[in-house]
């Protein structure tokens, strides 16, 4: 059994598939650093970012819709900024109450949080995008060759080898569970109190933290027994190609482009 | 198919006996205690010879995986270890570690690279071989367990019969000389256990295997350990001992 909804590698063969890893991570973190420093309500950048990333997903013929529906993962996090509204002083558009706090949402406020939701979110279908486009390993190599040290890459390959293992193991512990709260008949109730369920949750999650650690242990022997001494070692499968170049420049330039757009035509 | 004692082979190995260095394999008064004060092996004595193929069975608890992690030198304890002619010590634990080819019980714990290809590629690299040698490695090892297509797959999309097969091919790419496994057919079902012999009882390597499966024992390893408690309680001819019912059930095994 396993549990592939991690997995967002979609099989196509097209020209953003085929690119070079190292560009697509290297395009994908400097446009979404370039989303982050545009300025409040800069709208008609976000929709050329917007537009620029449906053209890829497009090009990699991955629907618009699968990289919408996997954002809103990030939602409760872009809900965050929600303070920003009644916290940015400006020219009040609504007030309301909440018990004893009278809130006042300004207009700078308002313009504040959609900037912040929409960068969010079309930062996260980027990441989607990349993902989606990019085979997990070759993303891995991509950083390694990109000079990220080698713990951080290490430790990134290392847990999505072994989410799924985790995840399976968590069904497996959730299926013990399962299998023994049963209840008598004629009693609706399942299970013990909330504190007792508490409990049981929480030495399951004991369980889990001390199951991993021993398998810890056994990777490190597997991989000391195979001549492991300290560093990853890696072959280099990936060559820059004329088109990865040319592809790379085209993003940057395209960027500053959305810069200029983003600081000249800001509401 | 009944396995075959090879008489050349037991005229040798009596000479290693007297001779250790002589010896693929020679373990000397072994002793060691897990740091909780739990004592493993007690004066364990080995010795295999090249081309044999040995069982190593007991119980639960009986230090067989203790046994088998020094033979790599994951763990170190008091007493002698050789291997192909090198005696065990911080200075030749690299060399000892490719002679070795060590197959753990759970091929979880041994592929841990997103593809199959990095991790049959893991042991060359780490040799630090050239690049080639290492595709040439790879794809050789990955023939001889059968697997040549699966070099792109990504590990958790593996059955478990072709898990353990690659975690062979991790190993085999180092060119060891014997091959150390630890319950091979754990968690198989019958036609991977049967492939899985087929397999091992086609390589012509050097090989010791800690087992509950007697089946697997009586098939394919000719000669057989008994461990319990740290001690090796008894070393001889697969057919001898797995005939010994009263020994069998003195340490908790039984007759195939």
């Amino acid at each position: 059994m396993h549990i592939n909804t991690f997995d967002h590698y979609q099989t196509r063969n097209s020209l953003i598939h085929r690119l070079d890893p190292r560009v697509k991570v290297v395009v994908t973190v400097l446009l979404i650093l370039s989303n982050v420093i545009l300025p409040d309500g800069a709208w008609l950048a976000f929709a050329l970012t917007w537009g620029m990333l449906l053209f890829c997903s497009l090009f990699a013929r991955i629907s618009p819709r699968f990289l919408i529906t996997r954002s809103f993962v990030a939602l409760p996090f872009a809900f965050a900024a929600v303070t920003a509204i009644f916290t940015i002083p400006g020219q009040a558009v609504f007030e309301f109450n909440i018990s004893s706090w009278h809130l006042t949402a300004s207009d700078a406020g308002l313009i504040r949080f959609f900037s912040i939701l929409i960068r969010g979110w079309i930062s996260v279908q980027m990441a989607i995008l990349l993902t989606a486009s990019t085979p997990f390993p070759d993303l891995v190599h991509a950083l390694r060759h990109l000079r990220i040290p080698d713990i951080i890459v290490a430790t990134i390959s290392f847990m999505y080898r072994y989410l799924f293992v985790l995840s399976d193991e968590t069904v497996r512990l959730l299926r013990a569970r399962e299998a023994r709260s049963a209840s008598l008949t004629g009693k609706r109730k399942r299970g013990g109190s909330i504190r007792w369920r508490a409990r049981v949750a929480g030495s399951m999650a004991g369980q889990l933290f001390l199951r991993s650690y021993e398998r810890s242990e056994r990777i490190y022997n597997a991989m000391l027994a195979r001549g492991y001494r300290g560093t990853l070692m890696t072959l280099n499968p990936h060559e820059m190609q004329p088109k990865d170049w040319a592809l790379g420049v085209i993003a940057l330039v395209m960027l500053v482009i959305i810069q200029i757009v983003g600081r000249n035509y800001s509401g | 198919m009944p396995i075959v004692h090879d008489t050349h082979l037991q005229d040798k190995l009596a000479s290693c006996i007297e001779h250790p260095n002589g010896c693929l394999l020679a373990v000397e008064n072994l002793s060691f205690s897990y740091p909780d004060g739990h004592a493993a092996l007690h004066n364990v004595s080995l010795h295999i010879e090249a081309g044999e193929k040995v069982a190593l069975v007991g119980p639960n608890g009986a230090g067989k995986s203790t046994l088998m992690l020094h033979l790599n030198g994951i763990f170190l304890g008091d007493g002698q270890i050789q291997i192909a002619g090198m005696q065990m010590d911080k200075a030749s634990l690299p060399l000892i570690r490719a002679k070795v080819g060590m197959v753990f019980q759970n091929p979880d714990d041994q592929l841990f690279s997103p593809t199959v290809f990095e991790d049959v590629a893991f042991g060359p690299l780490h040799m630090g071989l050239p690049e080639a040698e290492v595709h040439a490695r790879v794809e050789r090892a990955l023939e001889q367990v059968g697997m040549q297509i699966y070099a792109q797959r990504l590990s958790h999309h593996l059955s478990m019969g072709e898990k353990k097969r690659i975690a062979i091919a991790t190993v085999l790419a180092m060119n060891p000389e014997i091959l150390v496994l630890d319950e091979p057919s754990a968690g198989l079902d019958p036609r991977a256990r049967r492939s899985l012999i087929e397999l091992l009882r086609q390589m012509p390597m050097t090989m010791l295997a800690s087992t509950h499966d007697m089946r697997l024992v009586q098939e394919l390893l000719p000669r057989t350990v008994i461990m319990d408690q740290g001690h090796i309680v008894a070393d001889g001819p697969t057919d001898e001992l797995l005939t010994d019912q009263a020994l069998l059930e003195a340490h908790g095994l039984e007759q195939p």
